[in-house]
């Protein structure tokens, strides 16, 4: 059974006992029996696996991320789902079709104010027309997904452009040399060379939609939610949210729940970092 | 006479026809990028079994020429061609023309060589099959060791099929890009300076490959090297500035050319 936060403060040796008894937050009868009970040796000092398979709570010993961490990673599906297809069409057709007009500069210009959009705008773009307009469910990872595939999108443009731009004039002309259309040119050549260059853009602009926390605050994810969601309309927290929440909170223990979701968190956008890395010296083709 | 300039009026000396059968026949072709003339009023006609090679200075329209025969120059968005040019009876400007059976029919070789960065194996099979001209896998490997047989290239690399061929040597690239341009069974072979980043070894296997595949296609080459165009055409072309100077056989180009122009960057006083 865990024992509550102001025990643990206290065994930690972060409330004074020296202090009056009205002055503290834990009074002389609790501090006497917490005394018996660790003499008798019943206390002990275990790791606390509630972090990882329960959601939220308002008792800092119960509250655990999974809920968030489920609520995060459908927000990453939806946004990839969602981003990274229509952001690699769009950076091929504005690459390899777009005629060379004024309209289509008007475009690019756009989508590289957008990459440097504030994130809070996109998630007030997400609660008038997702939300009030559209009339999707409050603090769900659909609308989450969404606003975070809005605020990727230019930034997997973008990089994807850039790793087209990189694949060298000779493999055009040796595709078109030998009777390739142009869309076999693409799709064969071009875009596997710069297929790496387009994972790795992706995933970073990725890594940073996942520690994205104003434009969720906008949608209502910051709601106290204790189910884990199971599905996508479900309302649920993310990481950076839940990190928020806690931070707020006035119970010591959630000082010591904060540092713990900060470290998960620090861990996933790790772990993607790493895969982008690994990812294009994987596929990276040599010549 | 001295030309500074494009010259409307500028009319080719020499024999502008071949004395095989006709590949293709260009008529009144000029060349645009934007309001820059690049060529101007090109006549020429390249016959089967021939080497023509087409000499100048730099930015005289040699490439752009070359590039007008297989209409890659239709990837620029400013270039405009006009004039007839004919491949046999087709008129490969027509709006009829199919872009990439032409480009089938019309190999070409590159400057610098641009392998796929694929096996050896797919950077020959790759045209054969998205031109469908093999049915099944076992003609494909067939037409694959024929291409690479014919491009000299087979014994080097008959063990090593599925390497990259990003991974052999410059003359080797280049020798494969010669296979992976003859696997579409193209009439007319484009080469655009093909040994110029390559060492004199390799250069002579690639000008004895060029003496062998004369036989069976016409081939229209851009060179740099007046020793090389003596060595391997039989016919040669001297631009200059967007005009096509002279047209002739070789051996009279190099002996006795009739332009002053042609004289001077023969004898290795401009150019």
């Amino acid at each position: 059974m865990p024992l509550d936060d102001e025990v643990d403060m206290l065994i930690k040796g972060n409330i004074d006992v020296n202090l009056p008894e009205q002055s503290r937050r834990i009074s002389d009868l609790q501090i006497s029996s917490i005394e018996t009970l660790q003499t008798q040796g019943l206390i002990k000092n275990k790791f606390n696996k509630t972090l990882f398979v329960s959601g939220d709570s308002r008792e800092s010993e119960q509250a655990g991320i999974l809920g968030a961490l489920v609520g995060s990673a459908l927000m990453l599906t939806i946004t990839f789902l969602i981003a990274f297809p229509l952001g690699v069409s769009a950076a091929i057709y504005l690459e390899e079709f777009a005629p060379k007009n004024r309209f289509i500069d008007f475009i690019e210009v756009n989508i590289n104010n957008l990459a440097a959009v504030p994130s809070i705008i996109y998630g007030l773009l997400g609660l008038a027309v997702f939300i009030n307009y559209a009339g999707m469910p409050r603090s769900a990872p659909l609308v989450g997904g969404l606003v975070l595939a809005l605020m990727t999108f230019p930034v997997i443009i973008i990089a994807a452009r850039a790793s087209l731009q990189s694949v060298p004039p000779s493999i055009r002309d040796a595709a078109l040399g030998v009777g390739a259309s142009k869309m076999q040119s693409i799709f064969d050549h071009i875009l596997p060379l710069a297929l790496p260059g387009i994972l790795t853009g992706s995933i970073i602009g990725m890594a940073r939609a996942l520690g994205e926390s104003a434009p969720l605050i906008m949608i209502g994810m910051v709601a106290f939610v204790v189910d884990i969601p199971t599905s996508p309309l479900d309302s649920s927290a993310a990481l950076p949210v839940q990190v928020y929440l806690w931070a707020d909170s006035p119970e010591r223990g959630f000082v010591e729940k904060t540092s713990a979701a900060i470290m998960v968190l620090l861990m996933f956008l790790l772990l993607m970092n790493s895969l982008a890395i690994w990812l294009r010296n994987k596929y990276e083709i040599k010549w | 006479m001295v030309i500074d300039m494009i010259n409307d009026d500028f009319k080719t000396l020499g024999n502008t026809e071949t004395s095989n059968k006709v590949v293709m026949s260009v008529k009144n072709c000029n060349v645009f990028y934007g309001d820059n003339q690049a060529l101007n009023d090109i006549n020429i006609e390249v016959g089967r079994s021939e080497v023509l090679a087409l000499i100048g200075p730099s930015g005289c329209g040699k490439s752009t020429f070359l590039r007008c025969l297989n209409r890659l120059n239709d990837t620029i968005d400013s270039c405009r061609v006009s004039g007839k040019i004919h491949l046999e009876e087709e008129d490969i400007y027509s709006g009829e023309i199919d872009v990439v059976m032409l480009r089938a029919r019309v190999g070409m070789v590159f400057q610098k060589p641009n392998p796929f960065p694929k096996s050896i194996y797919d950077n020959v099979a790759y045209g054969p099959k998205i031109h469908g001209i093999t049915t099944s896998k076992e003609e494909l490997d067939e037409l694959v060791e024929v291409s690479l047989e014919k491009a000299g290239l087979l014994d080097e690399v008959k063990d090593r099929l599925h390497t990259p061929g990003t991974a052999l040597s410059g003359g080797q690239q280049q020798r494969l890009c010669i296979a992976r341009a003859i696997a579409i069974k193209p009439d007319i072979i484009l080469m655009d300076e093909p040994c110029s980043a390559l060492d004199p070894i390799a250069t002579e296997k690639i000008e004895d490959l060029i003496n062998e595949l004369k036989e069976n296609y016409a081939i229209v080459m851009v060179t740099h090297s007046m020793s090389q165009a003596a060595r391997v055409s039989q016919r040669a072309a001297y631009f200059h500035l967007g005009n096509l100077i002279e047209v002739n056989d070789t051996e009279k180009i190099f002996n006795d050319p009739e332009h002053e122009l042609t004289k001077n960057y023969i004898s290795g006083r401009t150019g």
